[in-house]
């Protein structure tokens, strides 16, 4: 049996291993940085890591950068930067920590990054073609935005073999086919189609493992918290897909979660109830909000966050590497798709997610940032507690604006819903005499 | 005879209710919250033990709720003022379904089953327009107390749109309404309206049910009834106690805790 913490135990190892793989993924950038290297600015929904790591270019998530400010309770620091240079305070949180950041000449708390030297992404978020022009307005690079068709409603996905995914393959093959000259120009690295092969099998690894451990989770107790085990995950997915170090986590991170599962070693000693979590997390009070559920008994056993922010990996789509672009471009497709999906047509993946992982009720957190994630969430939940009678709780806050996040409110609320799930529970049992 | 008490610690005013087993209301108080919050919930209780006639031992059981439920240091458990206004109002109304409770800083929509159990609920969120501090600000504004508002407000026949979403802002456009010559009474029914409309919305996000039984200390307020009548297009219950619904909601629930503890335990075989 492998080893990875001090005890000897591999518990609690792919926590130490995430965040000894952020801090390495830093000090690389800190590096990049000093050493003027342009870098690479993707986003997570559809990043193309693997493709643009082929190239050498030190990658840049301006999301994770973002929300670490937040983590890190310096976010305001920079928000309030932004602002003062004229951003309004309902513009996206993460893009105004990001202009702070490049304002201050990419410092971060975590590291400098280094400036971009192209920018790489797809249309799953609005934002993300309105941030990318900033870019190209203070560093005058190319931005490309790779157009992805998204699902055309709830339940008409359509899958290879099929006319209209054939035409959108060749639609996102045809972008893939455009921007590779692009990025050798900008790189000055020629396109390998063997790296880029080396580097999808990478993501295969990760993408089986990440697909398995979410399945895992379906444990009871349940294996690991969704909202503060999960972003240690999340950023190791982003940050590292396609590289031998992200797959060798995930397969590690497997390992473990099948140690615990065997062993019934759990996130909560007394775990009463299992909760999923739909929207982005409130990371300006990140490990308090999960103790405001932790603290009743409640964990979150599974996330759309999880799903949406992962890259596509949750879907354990495996790249054919005989055929590598067409691959990639199916990959792009249904992993970017699904992303979507994951935001706009939620009522039976999270019907899918209840089942698979037993839970016991579903939490939606809009947040006031975000309004691609944020729109439609109350319809959302309105459509699912048409479908299924599940306890729910709606509280707002945000990703990164301290100022709108009121603790008193959301105990509130949480502390309220607890009630009822009880009182759910007390009735059930009533009823089963 | 078993007593319990709630004691519902506002954002403005902390109330106490006392119940005896046969879930009766046997005394109230009612005390302005301010910067002490532990002194007011004791202050609010005590009145309620001597209006009651009644000695601190002889309450069995004490629940706090609302906002400051954990500064009720002498009480037993805590539970959310969401929870007990619901539970308060099925017990004065059987056959509610929905509660709209407005107090001093948030206005809450509550959807409660037969057995008082809460299904769903909405609140105001980060902003104190649509609740009672709204009124207040209006009262500052105007210079007529609280509890004329509504009696002025039902004079009204040409009521101004208030339109701000702030209730700081508020306090101006009542003023810049003053300044175009606007009666008072129809400025006063703009904001009870405005009001009740915001309410209305958030009824409507958890669905409204028949009965729907209004509560909180702003539903004394005659005009509020009417205007929230009016915007949920049903008639609402108002009860002579619905300033006390949280606190006496706290108060069943600490009876409940009293005659659970009572009930022998089963033997199984």
């Amino acid at each position: 049996m492998a080893t990875g913490t001090a005890d000897g135990t591999i518990v609690g190892r792919g926590n130490a291993d995430g965040a000894r793989l952020f801090r390495e993924w830093f000090a690389g950038l800190t590096a990049a940085a000093e050493a003027g290297r342009g870098s690479a600015y993707v986003f997570v929904m559809g990043s193309l890591a693997e493709l643009l790591r082929t190239f050498d270019f030190p990658i840049v998530f301006p999301e994770i950068n973002s929300l670490q400010t937040a983590v890190r309770r310096v976010a305001h620091e920079y928000l309030n930067e932004a602002e003062d240079q004229g951003y309004s305070p309902d513009v996206c949180g993460y893009v105004k920590a990001d202009v702070a950041t490049q304002l201050r000449g990419g410092a971060l708390p975590m590291g400098r990054i280094p400036k971009p030297a192209i920018a790489v992404y797809t249309n799953a978020c609005n934002t993300y073609i309105k941030w990318a022009e900033i870019w190209e307005r203070m560093y005058k690079i190319p931005t490309i935005t790779l157009d992805i068709p998204g699902s055309r409603a709830a339940g008409a996905q359509t899958w290879p073999g099929n006319p209209d995914f054939e035409h959108d393959r060749t639609y996102v093959l045809a972008q893939l086919r455009e921007l590779i000259p692009v990025l050798e120009r900008v790189s000055g690295v020629a396109f390998d189609i063997d790296r880029l092969r080396e580097a999808m099998g990478h993501a295969n690894t990760m993408n089986r493992m990440w697909c398995r451990a979410l399945e895992l989770n379906a444990s009871r107790p349940s294996l690991f918290n969704a909202l503060s085990d999960g972003t240690i995950y999340l950023g190791v997915a982003n940050g590292f897909r396609g590289s031998p170090e992200g797959a060798k986590y995930f397969t590690e991170l497997v390992e473990e979660l099948e140690y615990k599962s065997a062993h019934g070693i759990g996130t909560l000693t007394n775990e009463q109830y299992r909760l999923l979590f739909v929207g982005v997390p409130c990371y300006p009070i990140f490990r308090r909000f999960t103790e405001l559920f932790t603290e009743l008994g409640g964990t979150f056993v599974g996330s759309t966050y999880l799903r949406f922010a992962s890259g596509g990996a949750n879907l354990g789509f495996e790249y054919d590497l005989a055929h590598p672009m067409e691959s990639l471009a199916e990959g792009l497709l249904i992993g970017t798709r699904d992303a979507m999906d994951n935001m706009f047509f939620q009522t039976n993946i999270l019907l899918e997610m209840l089942d698979q992982l037993h839970g016991d009720g579903i939490v939606y957190h809009p947040i006031k940032s975000c309004r691609t994630v944020s729109t439609g969430l109350a319809d959302s939940r309105r459509a699912l507690l048409a479908a299924r009678d599940v306890p729910s709780l709606f509280i707002e806050s945000d990703m990164m604006d301290r100022r709108v996040v009121s603790e008193a409110q959301l105990k509130n609320r949480i502390d309220a819903f607890f009630e009822g799930l009880a009182s759910r529970r007390a009735q059930a049992s009533i009823r089963e005499r | 005879m078993a007593f319990a008490a709630g004691v519902d610690v506002g954002s403005t005013q902390t109330k106490a209710v006392i119940v005896d087993e046969h879930r009766r209301i046997v005394a109230r108080a009612l005390t302005e919250t301010g910067a002490n919050v532990i002194r007011a919930a004791e202050q609010a209780f005590h009145q309620a033990l001597a209006a009651g006639d009644l000695r601190e031992e002889e309450v069995e059981y004490v629940v706090g709720t609302g906002y400051g439920r954990y500064k009720v240091t002498f009480g037993n458990t805590q539970v959310t003022e969401i929870s007990c206004h619901g539970r308060g109002a099925v017990h004065m109304f059987p056959n509610t379904r929905t509660v709209v409770d407005m107090g001093g800083q948030d206005t809450k929509a509550i959807r409660v089953a037969p057995t008082g159990e809460i299904l769903d609920f909405c609140m105001n969120d980060k902003c104190a327009a649509g609740t009672g501090r709204f009124l207040g600000a209006a009262s500052s504004a105007l210079d007529i107390p609280l509890d004329q508002l509504g009696p002025t407000a039902l004079s009204g026949e040409r009521p101004v749109k208030i339109s701000t979403t702030c209730t700081v802002f508020a306090e101006s456009e009542v003023l810049s309404w003053l300044g175009k010559g606007k009666k008072i009474e129809d400025i006063l029914l703009g904001v009870h309206q405005s009001i009740a409309g915001r309410s209305a919305g958030l009824l409507r996000r958890v669905g409204i049910e028949s009965e729907v039984t209004f509560t909180g200390g702003v539903a004394r307020n005659i005009a509020m009834i009417k205007t929230l009548q009016n915007a949920v297009g049903q008639p609402l219950n108002v009860s002579e106690e619905s300033h006390f619904m949280g606190a006496l909601g706290a108060a069943l629930f600490a009876l409940d805790h009293i005659l659970a503890s009572r009930t022998p335990a089963r033997q199984d075989a």
